[in-house]
């Protein structure tokens, strides 16, 4: 029972990163028909700077787990992820509307750049995050039970993002613009909608999403350069079983996949964990082609 | 919307060559690279003619990558499974021959003491070298029903493609005693009764390589100038029209994805002895995706840039990411925005009769919009 309860909760945290990380996929998808392949970079760039900035706090305090470094990482890395990411759509991605096939190549071209550049910068070997002393303890809800903190304060990291987004698309006049401009793009920007500027801070919002991911991700592992491929195919099944572009049907998404996959790996391997996924969602989309949720007609 | 969005535009806006441009390009510049390529172990090294031989597989990948993306629209983002399959259903047979009844090495060495069941077949060369077309062709045409009668198009089938490509490569690094694992399969002695590295045999499969390139790109050519090429592209461009009109997309693109991955296994089965090894590194997303920029460089939709493209990008790969490994990356990340941003119709539209043609973001009458853009100051 213990165990189980376990592994449904790392499935549970495991959910949350492919969320926060599907997320941004989702937003550039449904506004603007772009796939973005260099979005797992984003994941990168954020756990790059929560790295960097854990070395230069070390270089002047001689203490590595200070908690408030990490505090100040989270936005951090969201800030550097979303610069990041406004520059791609700025430099590339505007050229490339209703050309999605063509997006997907380019941005994976943006991606290896980034990757290459992150090598150069940081070399290629993978670098370690030393976690804050209070995100190194266990939690235990009962006597076999122990639920480590950094899952907890990941999970709790992802629910604070999906509340802000919340609130951002839904009570605030950027995020009115921005639905407005997903629902229908012509008369969004008929009515004095800058239809060019949402989708610039679209952009940039769901990678800075991506690189707070990224921060949280330096908690259970080690970072290389190529850390976004881990995750990057994962959370593209995820937006595509959520239904392209659908922001509820990815957060379920998320859910189901991050579940299944943790349950099907603790019942066999975690390859045939992948398999049977994929699987899974072929077959799925055999019932449900548009996915969970689909757009509604206009 | 939907036509708009499935049309891609650098497809879109390739010039139409005349009669003149037709022959051409459908005849005579391949008949000079062909005698350029037939000519080449006369006049290079054995090394040179070693690394033309693996491009002349990458190229046979390329075409049949161009004959479903270029002409029907698909890209497929899973393309070196299907290489890798023909790769490994070779492999199977030549290290069947090169261990002479006993147990292949890596098995031996991952504890299995008999062999599995589905290896057995491929000591027979009528078994083997048919199943590296059939084997790769059965898994896109089962995925490719699955996919395509949901009428999922795309980016969701790049994407599904993509996915593929990652699970069929940690599928067979997770399965050692059967794969090899990260190894792969290699150390290979004989093909035939013949030492596998002897310079007559590797020329023999040089031309081997050649000769199915040729025969692909016939087949290739004629399928496209028949009304079943002339489907594809009408399926391309207005998927909804050609279901309208009463055909089944859905058949026509399954049939031709499967025909596609057989033919990359194939370049598969002639890549394995002339390299000498396979593995799951040429399975996975990132050798897979680079399969789409030789053909995006080359110039899509047009069969012969797909040989012209795998070539030339290979070529420069061998000789930058030796010396200059970082260089080497930041140029293909380059190369990827560039190809389809500066050149969407690659070197052959390039070379068409037309001449080049301007990107439509780079045409003068957007000019001042985009300075406006960046300029602060100038007001539209």
């Amino acid at each position: 029972m213990e165990v189980w309860a376990s592994q449904l909760f790392n499935g549970l945290s495991l959910s949350s990163i492919l969320l926060l990380t599907a997320l941004g996929l989702a937003l550039s998808f449904g506004l603007m028909n772009v796939i973005n392949l260099a979005h797992g970079e984003f994941i990168m760039i954020g756990a790059y700077t929560t790295y960097a900035l854990q070395q230069v706090a070390t270089h002047y305090t001689g203490d590595p787990q200070s908690g408030i470094t990490f505090l100040v990482a989270i936005p951090a890395s969201f800030i550097m992820a979303a610069a990041a990411g406004y520059l791609v759509e700025v430099s590339v991605i505007r050229f490339l509307y209703r050309r999605p096939l063509d997006t997907l190549l380019a941005t994976w071209g943006v991606g290896l750049f980034l990757q290459q550049l992150a090598r150069s910068i940081f070399g290629a070997p993978n670098v370690q995050v030393v976690a804050p002393d209070w995100l190194s303890a266990t939690v235990s809800v009962t006597s076999g039970l122990l639920l480590p903190m950094k899952r907890i304060f990941i999970i709790g990291l992802v629910l604070a993002c999906l509340g802000s987004l919340y609130l951002y698309m839904y009570r605030s006049n950027e995020g009115r613009r921005m639905r407005g401009v997903m629902q229908n793009r012509e008369m969004a920007s008929s009515l004095g909608v800058s239809t060019r500027r949402v989708d610039s801070f679209t952009f940039a919002l769901g990678s800075g999403l991506a690189g707070v991911a990224g921060c949280a991700l330096t908690l259970i592992g080690p970072i290389g350069p190529s850390l976004g491929t881990f995750y990057i195919v994962d959370a593209f099944i995820v937006v595509i079983l959520g239904g392209l572009g659908q922001i509820p049907g990815t957060i379920m998404a998320a859910l189901i996949i991050g579940m299944v996959n943790t349950v099907f790996e603790f019942g066999t391997t975690a390859v045939v964990g992948k398999v049977l996924v994929f699987a899974m969602v072929i077959l799925f989309l055999q019932w449900k082609p548009a996915g969970l949720m689909r757009a509604r007609g206009r | 919307m939907i036509s708009r969005l499935s049309i891609p535009n650098a497809v879109k806006g390739l010039p139409v060559p005349g009669w003149l441009g037709d022959v051409a390009s459908v005849w005579l510049a391949p008949a000079l690279v062909l005698a350029a390529l037939m000519a080449a172990p006369l006049l290079l090294s054995d090394f040179r003619v070693a690394l033309l031989g693996k491009f002349l597989t990458f190229a046979i990948l390329a075409v049949s990558l161009n004959l479903i993306w270029g002409y029907a629209g698909m890209l497929s983002l899973g393309h070196g499974v299907f290489f890798g399959l023909g790769g490994y259903a070779m492999a199977m047979f030549l290290k069947l021959e090169s261990a002479g009844g006993k147990l292949p090495d890596f098995m031996f060495w991952s504890g299995l003491t008999e062999l599995p069941f589905f290896w057995a077949p491929f000591q027979y060369a009528w078994f083997a070298i048919p199943m590296t077309f059939v084997v790769p062709a059965a898994l896109a045409g089962g995925l490719g029903y699955l996919v395509f009668r949901s009428r999922i198009t795309g980016v969701y089938f790049a994407l599904i493609t993509q996915a593929l490509a990652l699970i069929v490569s940690i599928l067979f690094i997770g399965q050692q005693p059967y794969t090899g694992g990260t190894n792969g399969i290699t150390n290979y002695t004989t093909i035939f009764g013949y030492a596998i590295n002897s310079p007559t045999t590797q020329t023999v499969l040089y031309y081997a390589t050649l000769a199915t390139l040729a025969l692909t790109y016939l087949l290739c050519a004629w399928l496209i100038a028949s009304r079943f090429g002339r489907l594809l592209v009408a399926m391309r461009d207005d998927e909804n029209r050609v279901r309208f009109s009463g055909y089944n997309p859905a058949a026509l693109k399954t049939i031709v994805f499967a025909l596609s991955a057989g033919i990359a296994g194939v370049a598969g089965a002639l890549f394995t002895p002339q390299v000498g090894i396979i593995s799951p590194t040429m399975m996975g997303i990132v050798p897979s995706i680079e399969i789409a920029i030789w053909v995006a460089v080359g110039g899509r939709g047009v069969l012969l840039g797909a040989i012209v493209g795998a070539i030339l990008v290979n070529g420069a790969k061998s000789g930058l990411s030796e010396s200059f490994p970082a260089i080497w990356q930041y140029f293909l990340g380059l190369l990827f925005i560039g190809a389809v941003l500066v050149f969407p119709s690659g070197i052959m539209g390039l070379l068409r009769v037309e001449g080049w043609r301007r990107p439509e973001w780079l045409s003068a009458d957007r000019l001042p919009r985009f300075a406006a853009r960046v300029l602060p100051g100038v007001k539209r």
